[in-house]
C-alpha cells in the first residue's frame, strides 16, 4: 500500500468522471500543442527560406504574391519583368547581390526555375550525385524532387507550360538531369533548377532581341541597412517593377493570420479553464462521498498532511494525465495534417518536441495542486469526531 | 492498560459530561454501558484520542494522549488503538486486502502477512481477500471491519456499538470472534454498547452516566 495505489484506486473508482475531466482538459492541450508545433515549424520555415533574401522585385501587383511565388514557389507570379530593367537595379551600389528567376514552367507539378547558381548557394545547397548545370536545357533537381519523381541523373522530360501539371507540355524541347542536390529543408528541395536561357529557348524567345526579354523576378541582397529605405522607393517610383521586402509582407501575413490563431488559443484557453473548474468540483464532490473514508483514514492514524498530500496527488494526476494525452494528440494531429504532402505543410512534423511541451506539463501540475488546494485543505481538517459520532 | 481519573469533557455548545474514574488491566475485555446519549461514544473517543480538548487524565498504555502533539497522537491512535464502528467505514474504493493494509500503512507498520492471513481465516473470509467490498454480505463487512481493527496488534479495540444491529444469533457469534481475535492479537477489547445481550459475555463492564 501506498499514496499511488490510494489515489489510483479512487480515481479508478470513479473511472468516467476521471475520464471526462482527463479528455476535457487534454482537447485544450491539444489546441495548445497544435499552435506551438505549427506555428514554430512555420516561423522556422519561414525565416530559413527568406535568409540572405532583403528585397524582391518583380511586376507590379500584390507584394504579398510577389514574396508567395518568388521566395515560397506557393503562389503564382504577378508578371513578367523587362531584364534590361532589372539588370539596371542589379548594377545599383546599393545592391550586394541579385539573383534572377524565370518560372513558368514545370513537371509533374514541380516548378522549374531558371537561375544562376548563386541561388543554390543561397541555400547552401550541394550536391549528391552528377554536377551543376552548364549548359542550356540541363537541370539539377531537388532532393524531393528526385525522390518522388524518382529522377535520377541521365533521365529526360518534356517540361509542361504553366505551374500546375495540367499546362500544355513542350514536347519539343526536353530537359535532362545533370545533377541532385542534397536535402537543405528549404524550398529548394521541391524545385528544378536550370539556367535563365533553357526557359528561353522552351518557349522561342531566343532569337528575340535582347531588349525584350525577360524574367519573373529578381532577388536581391543589400550592401548596407541604407538600401532598405532607398532602393524600393526608387524602384517604386522611377521603374515599372514593384519592390517587396519579405520580411515585412510575411509580417503582414501573419498579422491577417493571426486573428485565427488568436480565436483558437482563446478556445484552448477556454477548454482549459472548464477543464480545471471540472477538476476542482470532481474533488470536491469526491470530499462528500469520502467524508467517512477521510475520518476512518484519521482515526487509523493517518495524519492532515497524508490525506491532503493523497488529495493534491488526485488532482495532479488528472491534470499530468491530460496534458500528456493532449500532448500526444497534439503531435498526432500535426502528423495527420502533414501526411497529405504539399508545398504548405512540407517541412513540418510531428516528430518533433519543443520546451514549451516541458512548461506545459509543469504548467499542468501547478493546475492540479491549484485545483486541488481548496479540497485538499478541507480534506485535511476532517473532524474525525464529528463525522464518526454524527450518525 | 487504561486509566482513567476525573475526566471531563465540555462540547463546543457548552454541554458538559464529566465521568467516573476507572482502570482497566491489560487483556480485560471490558464494556462501556449506558443509555443512548450517555456519553459512550464521546468516552470511546477520548480514549482512542480522536476527541481532544478534555480536563482530567487519560492514560493509555503509560501515556498521557494531552501531553501528546497532533502529530504524535495521529501516530500513537494508528499503533496502539483498533477502531470498529457501528457503520463499518470500508474504503469503498479499495478491495479487501486493500482495506486491511490501508491501516497498517497508515499507522506507518508493515502488515504481517502471516497474520493477516491467519486474521482472515479465523472470521472465516479467506477467500474474500480479493473481493470487491461492494460485493459483500453485510456480515462478511464486519468481519472485515474487525480483521482490518485487529490487524497492527493494537494495545486497545475500541468498538462501538459493534452488535446492536444484529439478531441474536449473529450477535453471539461477531462477540465470540471479537474476543478471540482481539485475545490472539494481544489487544484488550472495550466495546460502548447499550445492548443488553453482551451483559453476560463480558464481566468487566463500567457504568457511565449515572
Amino acid at each position: 500500500m501506498n499514496l499511488f495505489i490510494l489515489v489510483g484506486s479512487y480515481l479508478r473508482s470513479r473511472l468516467m468522471n476521471t475520464l471526462l475531466n482527463t479528455v476535457l482538459l487534454s482537447l485544450g492541450i491539444t489546441v495548445v500543442v497544435f499552435i506551438v508545433l505549427a506555428g514554430r515549424q512555420l516561423d522556422e520555415k519561414v525565416s530559413v527560406n527568406t535568409k540572405g533574401i532583403d528585397l524582391v522585385v518583380g511586376a507590379k501587383g500584390s507584394p504579398l504574391q510577389i514574396i508567395l511565388c518568388s521566395v515560397y514557389h506557393m503562389d503564382f507570379p504577378t508578371g513578367n519583368i523587362n531584364l534590361r530593367e532589372a539588370e539596371r537595379i542589379s548594377k545599383h551600389r546599393l545592391v550586394k547581390k541579385s539573383i534572377p528567376l524565370a518560372l513558368g514552367d514545370s513537371y509533374q507539378g514541380f516548378r522549374i526555375v531558371g537561375t544562376d547558381t548563386s541561388y543554390a548557394n543561397l541555400y547552401s545547397a550541394s550536391l549528391s550525385d552528377g554536377g551543376w548545370w552548364a549548359d542550356d536545357l540541363e537541370v539539377v533537381a531537388g532532393s524531393k524532387v528526385a525522390q518522388k519523381l524518382r529522377l535520377k541523373v541521365g533521365d529526360q522530360f518534356a517540361s509542361a507550360h504553366g505551374l500546375t501539371s495540367d499546362g500544355g507540355a513542350h514536347e519539343e524541347h526536353a530537359y535532362h538531369i545533370v545533377g541532385v542536390m542534397k536535402a537543405t529543408g528549404t524550398v529548394l528541395d521541391d524545385l528544378l533548377l536550370t539556367n535563365v536561357a533553357s526557359i528561353w529557348s522552351v518557349h522561342e524567345i531566343q532569337s528575340q532581341p535582347d531588349s525584350t526579354r525577360e524574367i519573373t523576378s529578381m532577388l536581391i541582397r543589400f550592401r548596407n541597412p541604407l538600401a532598405a529605405i532607398q532602393l524600393p522607393r526608387l524602384i517604386n517610383s522611377t521603374t515599372s517593377m514593384q519592390a517587396a521586402s519579405p520580411a515585412f509582407e510575411m509580417s503582414r501575413l501573419y498579422t491577417m493570420l493571426g486573428v485565427g490563431v488568436d480565436v483558437l488559443t482563446g478556445l484552448a484557453i477556454i477548454l482549459i479553464g472548464i477543464s480545471a473548474l471540472s477538476v476542482f468540483l470532481a474533488l470536491y464532490n469526491a470530499l462528500k462521498d469520502r467524508r467517512y473514508d477521510l475520518a476512518i483514514m484519521r482515526a487509523m492514524g493517518a495524519s492532515r498532511s497524508k490525506l491532503f498530500l493523497a488529495m493534491v496527488m488526485e488532482g495532479s494526476s488528472l491534470t499530468c494525465a491530460g496534458t500528456v494525452l493532449g500532448i500526444a494528440a497534439g503531435h498526432a494531429l500535426i502528423f495527420l495534417a502533414t501526411a497529405v504532402d504539399s508545398e504548405v505543410t512540407s517541412g513540418i512534423t510531428g516528430m518533433v518536441f519543443y520546451m514549451e511541451e516541458a512548461y506545459l506539463l509543469a504548467g499542468s501540475l501547478l493546475l492540479g495542486i491549484v485545483c486541488s488546494l481548496v479540497p485538499a485543505l478541507q480534506a485535511s481538517r476532517t473532524n474525525i469526531h464529528e463525522v464518526l459520532a454524527g450518525n | 492498560m487504561v486509566e482513567v481519573k476525573d475526566l471531563s469533557f465540555t462540547y463546543p455548545n457548552g454541554k458538559s459530561l464529566a465521568f467516573g474514574d476507572f482502570s482497566i488491566q491489560k487483556g480485560q475485555h471490558s464494556l462501556l454501558l449506558g443509555d443512548s446519549g450517555s456519553g459512550k461514544t464521546t468516552l470511546l473517543h477520548l480514549l482512542g484520542g480522536l476527541l481532544r480538548g478534555y480536563s482530567g487524565l487519560i492514560k493509555i498504555d503509560h501515556s498521557e494522549l494531552s501531553e501528546l502533539s497532533d502529530a504524535l497522537l495521529d501516530k500513537f491512535r494508528g499503533k496502539h488503538c483498533g477502531f470498529i464502528f457501528q457503520k463499518l467505514h470500508l474504503v469503498k474504493a479499495l478491495n479487501v486486502r486493500r482495506n486491511l493494509v490501508l491501516s497498517s500503512w497508515l499507522a506507518g507498520m508493515r502488515a504481517e502477512e502471516e497474520w493477516l492471513t491467519t486474521a482472515l481465516e479465523k472470521l472465516n473470509i479467506k477467500d474474500k481477500a480479493d473481493a470487491d467490498v461492494n460485493t459483500l454480505s453485510q456480515g462478511q463487512a464486519q468481519r472485515v471491519a474487525i480483521a482490518r481493527a485487529v490487524l497492527n496488534r493494537p494495545a486497545l479495540i475500541l468498538a462501538d456499538e459493534p452488535t446492536s444491529a444484529l439478531d441474536d444469533r449473529n450477535c453471539e457469534d461477531v462477540l465470540k470472534l471479537l474476543i478471540d481475535v482481539a485475545s490472539e492479537a494481544g489487544s484488550t477489547l472495550i466495546i460502548a454498547t447499550h445492548d443488553q445481550r453482551l451483559k453476560s459475555r463480558i464481566g468487566s463492564q463500567i457504568q457511565i452516566g449515572r
